[in-house]
């Protein structure tokens, strides 16, 4: 068998291909983000409209942040089991603490003239949410994204200390029970691949997304 | 049971309160990995940090380094530098290293770059020589920022140094660890509950140090 056979063959005690594994750390993370930004989009807006409760949601965001992701996996067991929700929950819950600083910050960002101007075209705070200030606000959000995404990547494989439910991780308790240091660079390099790739989609995207800031660095 | 009820089974067990595998000596051991691996992060992130932020050059090639290191998974590194180099205390250190160097790198790099351009100008102007204006001025104008990198930074160590416990070594994560595959719930919990409260006090112990190293005049200004 090549190297390269090697390197995609997963052992069958996992009961699982490379790919499969591969979509499964892809669900993992990417499902936990995508709520968590449904869920901060929300949040950030009342923030914005009544920017008292901002410093106590930033204090609470600190202290959701602190808590250790074994941890965090380990609570929620008791309620659902060694399962792909356990894993979930605090991982949209960590995205949820980096993306709701960074689209508030994002949202300050847009100047008091922009505000007034649309507010005086006659849009209600909801249009202008949605049509001034969180298009501008796009490269704070997709910066929290970014950090957000690519740590998501590599928490999940923690998860393969609460019975097998890391992904990716998964290859590195067999890595060290039949010390096959290949199955350990699998699972870092694929993982590490994963991350940029999708940081990569970000930066592409926030490009897409902006075109008016590629028309400022054109001229 | 409840999670408490698993909490309060932990803490009441016999003989938790001492010897090697009692609550004060894995709390030290995991204080100590985590000091180390902080430490270490601080002496590699703090004066690359400094330095290109005093410059400004150099902002790029350090957003594309954190982006990798970040996408480094800690546990992976751990295990895969185990099986190469065999049990050791530097597998351990390595994945924490790498973990809290991109938040205190970038967050000093930025804090440098966010100090007001005026303030530089006063001080070169008042004839300070280039060392005193960065410690002089830049430094305790940009400490808010840079401490708050390097807590998010000792915040994910300690929170990560329970992988330690994986590769025969002590700390909380021995609970977890052992725990889990005793089918011992509530030792796992109790020692998920013990990283908790540890990440939390280092969040206070940040902040205590933001009270006393923040110069009066810088915090009242923000």
């Amino acid at each position: 068998m090549s190297f390269f056979d090697q390197f995609f063959q997963v052992p069958s005690d996992l009961q699982n291909t490379w790919w499969g594994l591969v979509g499964w750390q892809l669900q993992l993370t990417l499902l936990p983000v995508l709520c968590g930004t449904l869920i901060a989009l929300p949040i950030a807006l009342l923030c914005r409209r009544f920017g008292w409760i901002y410093p106590p949601v930033l204090g609470v965001a600190t202290v959701f942040y602190a808590i250790p992701s074994l941890a965090f996996f380990v609570f929620l067991i008791d309620v659902y089991g060694e399962s792909d929700i356990t894993v979930e929950i605090p991982l949209t819950v960590y995205s949820l603490v980096v993306l709701v600083p960074a689209i508030v910050d994002g949202m300050r960002s847009v100047s008091e003239d922009v505000r007034a101007a649309a507010t005086a075209m006659g849009f209600g705070t909801l249009r202008r949410y949605f049509q001034v200030e969180l298009p501008i606000a796009v490269p704070a959000l997709i910066a929290g994204l970014r950090v957000a995404t690519v740590s998501g990547v590599s928490l999940v494989s923690v998860g393969m200390l609460i019975g097998n439910e890391g992904a990716l991780g998964n290859l590195l308790s067999d890595a060290l029970n039949y010390h096959r240091p290949l199955l350990a660079w699998d699972a870092v390099l694929s993982i590490a691949v994963i991350g940029v790739l999708l940081d990569v989609l970000l930066v592409l995207a926030r490009t897409l997304l902006t075109p008016w800031a590629r028309k400022a660095t054109a001229k | 049971m409840n999670l408490f009820g698993y909490a309060q089974q932990f803490f009441d067990a016999p003989g938790r309160w001492s010897g090697a595998d009692g609550i004060p000596n894995r709390l030290l051991e995991h204080t100590q990995y985590s000091a180390l691996a902080l430490l270490i992060a601080m002496l590699i992130a703090l004066p690359v940090g400094l330095i290109t932020g005093h410059t400004g050059r150099g902002g790029n090639v350090l957003a594309v380094l954190a982006t990798a290191a970040r996408a480094l998974p800690s546990f992976g590194l751990l295990v895969l530098l185990t099986l190469l180099m065999g049990l050791g205390m530097t597998p351990v250190m390595v994945p924490l290293v790498a973990l809290a160097v991109p938040p205190i790198l970038v967050t000093t790099y930025e804090a440098m770059r966010s100090v007001d351009p005026s303030l530089v100008d006063a001080a070169q102007g008042m004839g300070l020589p280039r060392w005193r204006v960065l410690c002089q001025v830049e430094l305790p104008v940009a400490l808010p920022l840079i401490l708050s990198g390097i807590r998010s930074g000792a915040i994910q160590i300690v929170a990560t140094a329970t992988i330690a416990a994986y590769v025969s070594f002590g700390g909380l994560g021995r609970y977890i660890v052992d725990g889990l595959s005793q089918v011992d719930y509530a030792k796992v919990v109790g020692g998920a509950v013990l990283v908790a409260a540890l990440a939390l006090a280092t969040l206070g112990v940040f902040w205590l140090l933001g009270r006393v190293l923040v110069s009066p005049g810088v915090r009242r200004g923000r």
